[in-house]
């Protein structure tokens, strides 16, 4: 029995149980705007908007590959590929672009054209270093960490900040093979 | 558990006459080597402590994922391994093989233990690899192997890209179980990692 092809994103897309995007965006929204009354200091909500996407990708992980079927990627090209089309299409209903691979094939540039975060968002002049989608470079490098890569993942664009689209850069810092773990046993 | 519903194994609890059940045992571990998950239907016999058992499934099921990729006699790495081989059959060669000296020892032992006690069903179970990089054990490499049979049972296994390993230890009449597995992942994603709860790396309760 051969296994199973993995499957398009899209159909994916439109197996699994979905929320009304509205009802996400305003509760991502809640979450942000909580964490800036608590915490104060952006650069604090960066980085708990960054751990809180890490934990949600060490968990994500597995729902994805359970739905989605894809066997492992040879190489960093295709785990970008697959991250862009299938990943973001799966859990956020959009499609992402992969562009900008630099000479030895480790770094690239996700481009999102819109995001479902950031409707009806508006960052204030008290907030402006915010990245207000940080949760989402956490989920990748969450997610990346639990497939054995070590990833670097940072905001060159942001449409909040007046660009024209979203840019993520995905840096692999090394890919770590699986070691015997009961190293020093009896 | 109500877990199994319309798959082929019945989850009975442990009867006398194993001629009802499928299914002997069921383990889950994880990359770390934590065992998530330990379920027995029928296991009459029983030989080590259940830590020593698990840490034994998980470096016999390490070990076999390594040797298998080594020996895919598709792939170059293969003659040089079976150089190697040739040279010196009790000592294996670190370089090549990449493994600890704990492993060396398995590896053998498992070399001398499979040839009189069971068979591997390997090279009919190999899914070929899309390309072959030249590195040993990177995620997307090498072969994998998914089943091997004794006389007395067959053990299934399936791992995902994330090092979740599920086990499944089955008389040895069954077919392939791949699909089952599957299953069983989607279920582990469904209850145990959505679950808040939850903490990943601990075992499941």
């Amino acid at each position: 029995m051969a296994p199973v092809a993995p499957r398009s994103g899209d159909a994916i897309f439109a197996n699994v149980e979905r929320v009304n995007a509205e009802l996400f965006t305003l509760t991502y929204g809640a979450i942000v705007r909580q964490l800036l009354t608590d915490l104060e200091e952006v650069e604090e909500v960066n980085k708990q908007l960054d751990e809180m996407g890490y934990n949600i990708g060490v968990r994500l992980i597995d729902e994805f590959l359970a739905k989605s079927n894809v066997s492992r990627c040879v190489d960093f090209k295709e785990t970008a590929e697959v991250i862009a089309k299938v990943g973001f299409k799966m859990f956020l209903g959009i499609t992402a672009t992969v562009t900008n691979w630099d000479a030895d094939g480790t770094s690239c540039s996700l481009v999102l054209e819109d995001n479902p975060l950031v409707d009806f968002v508006e960052l204030p002049d008290t907030c402006q270093g915010l990245y207000y989608c940080n949760i989402l470079s956490g989920v990748i490098r969450g997610g990346l960490e639990m497939v054995s890569m070590k990833t670097e993942v940072t905001w060159l664009r942001d449409m909040l900040r007046g660009d024209d689209a979203y840019e993520l850069q995905v840096k692999l810092l090394k890919q770590v093979p699986e070691e015997y773990p009961y190293k020093d046993d009896e | 558990m109500q877990f199994f519903s319309g798959s082929e194994i019945s989850p009975s609890p442990p009867a006398p006459t194993a001629s009802g059940n499928n299914a002997h045992m069921m383990y889950v571990f994880n990359r770390n080597g934590i065992c998530l998950l330990y379920r027995e239907w029928n296991r009459p016999l029983r030989t080590l402590s259940d830590h020593q058992d698990h840490k034994l499934m998980f470096g016999l099921l390490f070990s076999l994922k390594s040797l298998t990729a080594k020996m895919d006699p598709t792939s170059l790495k293969f003659h040089l391994f079976c150089l190697d081989l040739i040279t010196s059959y009790s000592e294996v060669n670190g370089s090549t093989i990449n493994c600890g000296p704990d492993l060396k020892m398995i590896m053998t032992f498992l070399a001398v233990f499979c040839s009189n006690y069971f068979i591997i069903n390997m090279p009919s179970h190999h899914s070929m690899d899309k390309g072959n990089l030249g590195v040993p054990q990177l995620p997307g490499q090498g072969c994998s192997f998914h089943s091997f049979r004794t006389n007395t049972y067959k053990l299934s296994f399936m791992e995902t890209p994330s090092g979740i390993k599920i086990i499944l230890v089955t008389n040895p009449r069954t077919g392939d179980l791949r699909e089952p597995l599957k299953y069983i992942y989607n279920l582990y994603v469904e209850h145990v990692v959505k679950n808040p709860l939850y903490t990943p790396g601990t075992p499941i309760k």
